[in-house]
């Protein structure tokens, strides 16, 4: 008895030991990109251009371009994930197609992203002869969501009650309005809650896009709103990067000789975004779910 | 095909009387396993129809297999009769046939939507669009259900604010909105406390000047205070089918005797 | 008297609203069925139709998708071998790596050995940190420290891969490079940068993995007089080892696949590894540095593609696996 006794002390000092380990990394990361780069984290850091070869660049257009791809993904993505996740969660049968199809999503979500990558720059930027560019690389992020997303609004639409779609077939309305009138509407806070979590993934990848949207910008011209102009900055079809390419690059080049400030104070924004999506997705969902089930 | 070995009674009425019956109903869950046995039923126009058994005497089954909501997760086979039309038969329009026979669900399943908008969500879908029009419907259908003087002020507000027993009330108001010539009710009454359960037995007593309705339940003194009619299942079988007071209180089958007696303890 | 008369005039008010509790049903009751209706489609029969073929529209494009993507990468990957006639077996094991020029070997066994290098030793340096953290957050803390621990770990999955290899490249190599000289890039590098990586992926799974043990196998092991340590061990981590191994296998599927973070720290130069601290180069961050610098069609390019295979079939592996032991996991 005195043995197990001792096995037990010594098993829950260690797991002690390298949960504290943990937390000493976790601290150590979180601590470093914050300290590190929250400092340069100014205004003017966040409005001026990159500099290519020289110190004390901004991010402006990294920024820019980063949100851009990121609503033009979701725009994508999201009618498609749609339709896949109220398939498999509605229309579905029990059997060996369903399966297959299941394996076929999860295959994709396993893929490599810089394998996702490349396919798109295979089929898009070389085969269609799209060149580097926004569309090329939304389409590349739209292929690495799409299956994180469908599974998330799937499981959002599968939380809602058997109940209320009988209560409208019920009433003669046909299944697609069920789904469109009642479940939907009533899965909207889980819906919302996973493409934000998944916006998170998209803004920081960069593997799918060093060979898709590439790794340069051109010169954009804030003013110009015509979309066809070359130089106006929601055109689609101008490369771009963004920030998460910004860090790989300068870091891989080595070029300008404040690269490690500027990564440091890139990652911060980075980071910061991520954890501005990950509250955001949490408070949207409760205060939406609390709409809707409001008691007053 | 009875396995009690003795002679079972179901009642019978002519044509005119019927307003719905079914033939030889076998319903089949996974291809294989049969939850219900040739059941014969016939429903008379403005009663109310109690189905009675035990728990997986098929009453359940056979209920939603009178609206086709049994559709994606059984077979059925065998005739369900209305208007002089199979209503099994594949080529149904099955969205028609549940606006002409309503359902009201164990459990109040209201949509989190405001209580008129979950009046009129259907027949908006149905493409009315006249506002007098649906106002006078919410009304009427509200007043039907007994519920228009407890939410006539707040028909705006979420419906899941309502009581339990104010929600299966709406959800009677939500069908009764299609005007349905039939009603079938799944147990409306049994997650609701004893007043609410009172009020709505109430409500189903009125209407049923208007409606006919089947309603499967588990409660005994229920089936006894309002139904004309009971139909008795034992383990997917029909034993018997009667008035309410033949059934009640001179059960022609040993196993409906005993189920009664036990019932009521 | 008077009085009388009053409240029994509001009695008998409310005994007559009592028994008339409902107006009377002036315009309710059933439409006349129209029985053409019945056996004819509808609004609702077209709207079935319209919806139903699109949510058919949209798997179908996602199958297209997968399906095109195992065919190009598929393609040009075999290339190498069917146009080029490069040998299977000497892309699999020789360690000469220079298509296009010299003697246009295309040996990938350095960037194979490197790329299973990094994700073996990321997940054994990984895994008893992640069942150590997963153990205190299910069996030793309350459910707040739990909850707390819970959302670090999200923060963290979700923290860019471009950001762990800075850190990497600003911390971790000359951190190496003080204690073992050299350059500091290398296996070693990659694998603390990967191990920080797949923490928490594993940790979340293996979490879940721990939650899934009934509570009563817990109670019944107390019950029998077995301390918390012999529980957790005997009981809580042998019924979740399926599930853990799982959790480990989708950790490396993903240390294998991690393409920028790696590439900021191997050293990216093809060479067989023969210790922990010499610049090498996986699957990936070979594809990441060089795929820009080839022509399509051409031999070395051809020979990317064919890494991209390689990756491509790993992860249909690791989806395998995982599979594999799910399946044992539930019998």
């Amino acid at each position: 008895m005195v043995n197990a006794k001792n096995r037990d002390k010594i098993a829950t000092w260690i797991i002690y030991f390298f949960v504290g380990i943990v937390v000493l990394i976790l601290v150590g990361i979180l601590g470093n990109i914050l300290i590190t780069g929250l400092p340069h984290l100014s205004w003017h850091f966040l409005s001026s251009e990159a500099s290519s070869y020289q110190a004390g660049g901004g991010v402006r257009d990294q920024l820019f371009n980063s949100l851009y791809l990121l609503v033009l993904t979701a725009i994508i993505s999201l009618p498609i994930a749609l339709g896949a996740a109220i398939y498999l969660a509605e229309y579905a049968k029990d059997n060996w197609i369903t399966g297959l199809l299941r394996t076929t999503i999860e295959i994709l979500s396993s893929l490599p992203s810089i394998v996702v990558g490349l396919f798109g720059y295979l089929l898009f930027v070389v085969q269609f002869g799209f060149g580097f560019s926004i569309i090329s690389g939304a389409v590349a992020l739209t292929f690495f969501n799409l299956p994180i997303l469908t599974s998330n609004i799937e499981q959002a639409i599968k939380g809602i009650p058997q109940a209320q779609r009988e209560a409208g077939l019920a009433l003669g309305l046909s299944n697609w309005k069920t789904i469109r009138g009642i479940v939907l509407p009533a899965a909207l806070p889980g819906i919302l809650t996973g493409l934000i979590l998944s916006a998170g993934r998209i803004f920081g990848e960069a593997a799918a896009l060093i060979y898709t949207a590439g790794q340069s910008g051109s010169t954009i011209d804030y003013s110009n709103w015509n979309p066809f102009s070359s130089t106006s900055f929601l055109n689609v079809m101008r490369p771009a990067e963004t920030l998460a390419v910004h860090i790989w690059k300068v870091n891989t080049e080595g070029i300008i000789s404040d690269a490690a400030i500027v990564s440091a104070a890139t990652s911060a924004l980075l980071v910061l975004v991520v954890i501005i999506f990950n509250l955001g997705a949490r408070y949207l969902g409760n205060k939406l779910y609390r709409k809707l089930t409001a008691a007053k | 095909m009875n396995i009690t070995n003795e002679t079972s009674y179901l009642k019978t009425f002519n044509e005119e009387e019927r307003a719905l019956y079914t033939e030889d109903l076998s319903v089949f869950y996974g291809g294989k396993v049969q939850k219900l046995f040739d059941a014969s039923l016939q429903f008379k126009k403005n009663t109310i129809t109690a189905l009675i058994g035990g728990s997986g005497s098929g009453k359940s089954t056979f209920l939603r297999s009178l609206n086709r909501m049994n559709d994606r997760v059984a077979r059925v086979d065998g005739k369900i009769m209305f208007h002089g039309l199979d209503i099994n038969k594949s080529n149904i329009n099955v969205y028609e046939l549940r606006k002409n026979i309503g359902m009201v669900f164990q459990r109040p399943n209201p949509f989190p939507k405001s209580i008129r908008e979950n009046i009129v969500y259907a027949l908006k879908a149905d493409g009315q669009n006249d506002k007098e029009q649906l106002d006078q419907i919410v009304e009427e259908s509200l007043r039907a259900a007994a519920l228009w003087d407890e939410v006539k002020d707040k028909l705006n507000k979420s419906a899941l604010a309502l009581s339990g027993g104010q929600q299966q009330r709406l959800c009677i108001a939500r069908a009764l909105a299609i005007k349905p010539e039939i009603l079938l009710l799944d147990e409306p009454a049994s997650a609701l406390d004893p007043v609410s359960t009172s009020k709505l037995e109430d409500t189903l007593k009125q209407l049923r000047t208007e409606y006919t309705m089947v309603m499967v339940t588990h409660n005994m003194q229920q089936a006894s205070r309002i139904s004309d009619y009971t139909a008795f299942f034992n383990l997917g079988h029909v034993i018997e089918y009667n008035s309410t007071a033949e059934i009640f209180t001179n059960p022609k089958g040993q196993l409906t005797e005993e189920y009664i007696q036990g019932s009521f303890g | 008297m008077k009085k009388n008369k009053e409240l029994k005039e509001v009695v008998d008010q409310a005994i007559a609203q009592q028994k008339v509790p409902h107006v009377k049903l002036n315009k309710m009751g059933p439409n006349s069925v129209n029985i053409d209706k019945l056996t004819k489609p509808s609004k609702e029969t077209r709207q079935e139709y319209w919806g139903k073929g699109l949510t058919y529209f949209a798997i179908l494009l996602i199958i297209i998708l997968v399906v095109s993507i195992i065919g190009f990468v598929g393609g040009h990957g075999l290339a190498t071998f069917f146009t080029d006639h490069i040998n299977p077996i000497h892309f699999l094991t020789s360690s000469d790596w220079d298509p296009g020029e010299g003697k246009n070997h295309v040996g990938a066994a350095a960037m194979i050995v490197t790329s299973f290098a990094v994700t073996l030793l990321a997940a054994i340096v990984a895994t008893p940190f992640a069942v150590s953290v997963s153990l205190f957050m299910t069996e030793y803390t309350s459910k707040k420290g739990a909850n707390f621990l819970q959302s670090v770990i999200e923060l963290l999955v979700g923290i860019p891969s471009v950001v762990y290899g800075f850190l990497g490249l600003a911390i971790v190599v000359p951190t190496i490079r003080k204690i073992f000289g050299g350059t500091g890039f290398g296996i070693l590098a990659a694998t603390l940068v990967l191990f920080v990586m797949v923490l928490p992926t594993i940790t979340s799974l293996t979490v879940d993995a721990l939650k899934a043990v009934p509570k009563h196998f817990r109670q019944a092991s107390a019950a029998l007089g077995a301390t918390h340590w012999q529980t957790i061990y005997k009981v809580v981590l042998r019924v979740a080892t399926p599930r853990i191994l799982t959790a480990i296998i989708f950790g490396m599927a993903r240390a294998f696949g991690e393409a920028l973070a790696v590439q900021m720290v191997i050293g990216n130069a093809v060479l067989m590894p023969y210790n922990l601290v010499s610049p090498s180069a996986t699957l990936t961050s070979q594809l990441t540095s060089q795929m820009g610098n080839t022509v399509m069609g051409t031999l070395p390019n051809n020979a990317l593609w064919s890494l991209a295979l390689l990756l491509l079939i790993m992860s249909l592996v690791f989806n395998f696996l995982i599979r594999l032991v799910g399946k044992k996991g539930g019998k």
